[in-house]
């Protein structure tokens, strides 16, 4: 009888083991998506480059003019897990990207999978821009393909065990990517808003920071653009609904013109790294940040994703 | 008699600069600074008729503001506990937001000797003046509510 139990139990870890190799395999775009990359348009494809903030992880810290679109990588993002390191982008073709065809850089902005078929660290927020349109990839693509190639690789992430097993990172995938819209309208919801849904949810990727995420690391959906605590250091990433704590009175005229400028309704300037963030999104068209305005005044309001402020030590 | 109050009031005034609370003193210059800032803006985005006299008024008040901001008077050691969003990184790198803080107010002065004429002439010094506040609060605020 134990025998009996023993076997089983053996075989039951092996099809465990089986299935979970399985299911952590990486996954690639299906065919049709594939298909719909086209030509690319690299005019348009800088509207996506500026849409998805690749120049502030990707070029030098405090990076400004031309030297914006020097895609060496380096910038560190310190988080529970460990440090990560954003890989040179530019269009070396042993240290940055050259070589890559544009099924590759879908690949990795939509599937979080390498050329070599590895599993990228959700660092790289792929599990917004999977809600991408793969002919804004191939734009995107052909605008990197005019920037400069620059040398040297960037340093290795410094993660400890058990993060550094990318292959986990195949069932985390399960859990959180997706290429579903977050936020559902109803049909004949205006166009505006629907042409916002996609820049915030898709290549803008501001859920990543400011919603709150579980103990996983996946974005908390039921708290979407709540606000969170930073991923680096103290301090917290605003509420953006129009919850208790958000931004419920600013008009959309105030959205739009803080993401051109910087500044609060009430004059307050924006700080942290949302100050690289407001950099690209000035690059944008009115028309871009009227429509990311438009979604933020329409989706559904949350309380602070964030725990209140501890009041101060009374001295 | 009049000497007395006069001394009176003095002495009074100089108790408030001494006991001063940093944190609210530094808030309320930064609170000020905001307030100009929306009535210049006023003027470059054209929601108002440009009006030169009001303008080098605001950019006057935005200078003395920067001269009173004191950064080792408004930020002692130990003025990053309590309620302040000002970063750890202030006291770790003094010379780093000294430097920053007058870039802000060379913008400013930069601002107050151009007397700028019309809407577009502000524009062009609005801009750095504007810079120099994000480029402040992106090293020197954390963000906690």
């Amino acid at each position: 009888m134990l025998k009996k139990l023993a076997g089983a139990l053996i075989v039951l870890i092996g099809v465990g083991a089986v299935a979970g190799w399985y299911l952590s395999a990486p996954v690639r775009l299906d065919p049709q998506a594939v298909a719909q990359l086209g030509p690319g348009d690299p005019v348009k494809g800088k509207r996506i480059f500026f849409a998805g903030g690749c120049t502030s992880c990707h070029a030098k810290p405090k990076a400004e003019g031309d030297a914006r679109f020097e895609l060496a990588g380096g910038v560190q993002l310190k988080t529970p897990f460990g440090t990560f390191v954003a890989p040179n982008i530019s269009q070396d073709k042993a240290d940055g990207i050259g070589s890559w065809s544009a099924e590759d850089l879908a690949n990795a902005m939509m599937k979080g999978v390498s050329p070599s078929g590895e599993h990228y660290y959700p660092a790289f927020p792929y599990a917004s821009y999977a809600r991408m349109k793969p002919a804004d990839i191939a734009d995107l693509y052909a605008f990197l393909k005019t920037l400069p190639a620059v040398a040297g690789k960037a340093p290795d992430h410094q993660l400890s065990f058990p993060f550094t097993v990318r292959r986990g990172l195949g069932l985390w995938k399960r859990l959180y990517l997706d290429d579903q819209p977050v936020v559902a309208f109803p049909e004949g919801a205006p166009a505006e808003i629907l042409a916002g849904r996609y820049l915030v949810e898709g290549p803008g990727h501001c859920g990543e920071c400011h919603t709150p995420r579980s103990f996983t690391g996946g974005t908390d959906k039921s708290q979407w653009l709540a606000g969170a605590s930073a991923a680096e250091g103290e301090g917290i990433v605003p509420n953006i609904t129009q919850g208790e704590g958000g931004i419920g009175d600013w008009s959309q005229s105030d959205i739009a013109s803080f993401l051109e400028t910087g500044f609060t309704p009430d004059f307050d300037s924006t700080g942290g790294s949302m100050v690289e963030v407001q950099k690209n999104m000035a690059e944008l068209t009115p028309e871009d940040r009227n429509a990311i305005a438009a979604y933020l005044k329409a989706i559904p309001p949350h309380p602070n994703g964030y725990p209140a402020r501890k009041p101060a030590p009374a001295n | 008699m009049r000497k007395l109050v006069i001394a009176i009031s003095m002495l009074a005034l100089a108790g408030t600069a001494a006991f001063a609370d940093p944190i609210a003193d530094r808030q309320a210059l930064m609170k000020e600074r905001g307030k100009i800032v929306a009535g210049l803006s006023k003027f470059v985005k054209g929601e108002e008729t440009y009006d030169a006299a009001a303008v080098m008024t605001a950019l006057k008040a935005l200078e003395a503001n920067g001269e009173k901001f004191d950064v080792e008077a408004l930020f002692p050691a130990g003025s990053d506990q309590g309620d302040t969003e000002a970063s750890p990184k202030i006291w770790e790198d003094k010379a780093g937001f000294n430097a920053a803080e007058d870039k802000y107010v060379q913008a400013v002065k930069a601002a107050v000797q151009a007397a700028p004429a019309d809407a577009d002439a502000l524009k062009a010094q609005f801009g750095p003046i504007g810079a120099s506040c994000g480029g402040c609060h992106q090293a020197y605020r954390v963000k906690k509510s």
